[in-house]
């Protein structure tokens, strides 16, 4: 082999690059298989969601981006469920009222995926201590 | 004509089969995880086996390329050389240092600089034949290779727990505009844009179509089939990223999980990324490491300083004339030859 220094160190430093995941998480240990944990809420009157668990666990963000549109653009607060039930459409005032804790909620997943979504730029948590006056 | 048309039918030949190879993986992961529920065969071990003979794979084609010698000193340069002090020389077009050939060498791999050079030639009417600057193939690669590096640094966000703020950072600059929710990929966008035109590049020209194989639409194809497989999982028919994740992570901490529920949309995207990393050692995609072993590129233009030796030169047994002469110093004197030695 000609030039091997040269060979195995670019070698080396391409096995590294691809096989970075393993190093990371495997150093990272027991902390990188932690997968979020939810808190959902107890009370009797909180089970039932606005649609079905399927599609607020992969579709959450595109009602929310409809309810924004709808409520902001057309003023039109009412939303019907698949199952014909009406409900406010409003963050702080339907979703929160039964998620009430964004950081065992929302921030679970969010923040294990890598997602910042821009809700609290504008909203605010009304349970959070410092937004309680 | 029969020429060109022949040209054709073997175009159509080598569209239609990298168009159906492609749609032949889809169906097998179709089949494979929707019907036969091979979950863990498609989510854990064909990944790492694709991913072994992608590392090995490459790592023994390199060191297949380093025990190739180069024989002449053959760098292809486009300025002057370093020659007398008072002529001025090209540092990065014509470099005679190391530090000048790694500089030559991030333009190339960073900004393409040989293909800005690229032209094109046409035979117009009269007939006349007309060359000129074309742009267009250097703008699509060097859109599509740092769309696919943006991509595939996106990802790491599935790789790694927890995220690394570079990712974060990347992924953020990415969706700079906040266009819908999920936030829209610059990346994405110009990817499927650059690739179309890659392909479009391919069948439009007369010319290079003709010397376009199957292995030049295949790598095409199955990118884009990837990128459009990502782009419906992220703004279409979403999947649940969160189980996604924990697949990921279980793969690369070697506590290897499939979780349910995870959409067959994502197991078409995973095998044809298996594919593609599998396809790469033995392929035209090899360029990703060969660019670095270029004799053409990463030579040093010194060969006015430095005497480039020939790997293959070896001792050569000459006959000098010394000994020429003690061999046939007798014949020589008896036939009146001078000689030098008596």
């Amino acid at each position: 082999m000609y030039d091997s220094g040269k060979i195995i160190i670019g070698l080396i430093i391409f096995a590294g690059i691809f096989t970075s995941p393993f190093w990371y998480d495997l150093s990272g240990g027991k902390e990188a298989l932690k997968a979020p944990v939810l808190v959902l809420p107890t009370k009797a009157d909180q089970q039932v969601c606005v649609n079905t668990l399927e599609y607020m666990r992969a579709d959450h963000m595109v009602l929310l981006n409809d309810w924004r549109y709808e409520v902001v653009r057309l003023g039109d607060r009412t939303y019907q469920s698949p199952d014909h039930k009406e409900f406010n459409m409003s963050l702080t005032g339907t979703c929160l009222n039964c998620h009430a804790n964004s950081a065992q909620f929302c921030d679970q997943c969010h923040s294990y995926i890598g997602e910042t979504p821009y809700c609290w730029e504008c909203h605010t948590e009304i349970n959070k201590p410092e937004n309680m006056q | 004509m029969e020429h060109w048309s022949l040209a054709k039918k073997g175009t159509l030949i080598n569209v239609l089969f990298s168009l159906s190879a492609v749609f032949i993986l889809i169906a097998g992961a179709i089949v494979g995880v929707d019907l036969i529920k091979f979950n863990f065969l498609f989510g854990v071990i064909i990944p790492y086996t694709a991913i072994t003979i992608f590392i090995l794979g490459i790592i023994l084609q390199v060191i297949k390329w380093a025990k190739s010698p180069v024989p002449f000193h053959i760098p292809t340069v486009a300025g002057q050389q370093k020659s007398l002090p008072w002529i001025k020389s090209s540092k990065l077009e014509s470099p005679s240092s190391t530090l000048g050939v790694i500089g030559r060498m991030l333009l190339e791999i960073l900004f393409f600089r040989s293909l800005f050079r690229n032209t094109k030639s046409e035979l117009k009417n009269g007939p006349r034949l007309v060359y000129g600057s074309n742009k267009y193939l250097w703008l699509g690669a060097l859109v599509f290779h740092w769309s696919i590096l943006v991509i595939f640094l996106r990802h790491f966000r599935f790789f790694m727990q927890p995220i690394p703020s570079f990712v974060l950072a990347l992924q953020n600059l990415d969706g700079f505009f906040q266009i819908g929710l999920p936030v829209l990929y610059i990346s994405d966008v110009l990817i499927t844009l650059a690739l179309l035109y890659l392909i479009f590049r391919r069948v439009a020209d007369l010319k290079i179509r003709y010397i376009s194989l199957a292995s030049d639409y295949f790598p095409l194809f199955l990118i884009l089939s990837i990128a459009v497989t990502g782009i419906l999982m992220r703004y279409f028919d979403r999947v649940d990223i969160v189980k996604v994740k924990e697949l990921a992570i279980g793969i690369f901490s070697f506590h290897p999980t499939v979780p349910d529920g995870i959409g067959v949309l994502f197991y078409i995207h995973l095998f044809l990324v298996c594919t593609l990393i599998t396809y790469f050692p033995f392929s035209k995609l090899l360029h990703m490491p060969g660019i670095f072993l270029t004799p053409t590129r990463n030579l040093a233009n010194n060969s006015r300083m430095v005497r480039h030796i020939n790997p293959w030169n070896r001792p050569v047994r000459v006959h000098t004339y010394e000994e020429y002469e003690d061999e046939f110093r007798d014949k020589m004197k008896a036939s009146g030859l001078p000689v030098e030695k008596e």
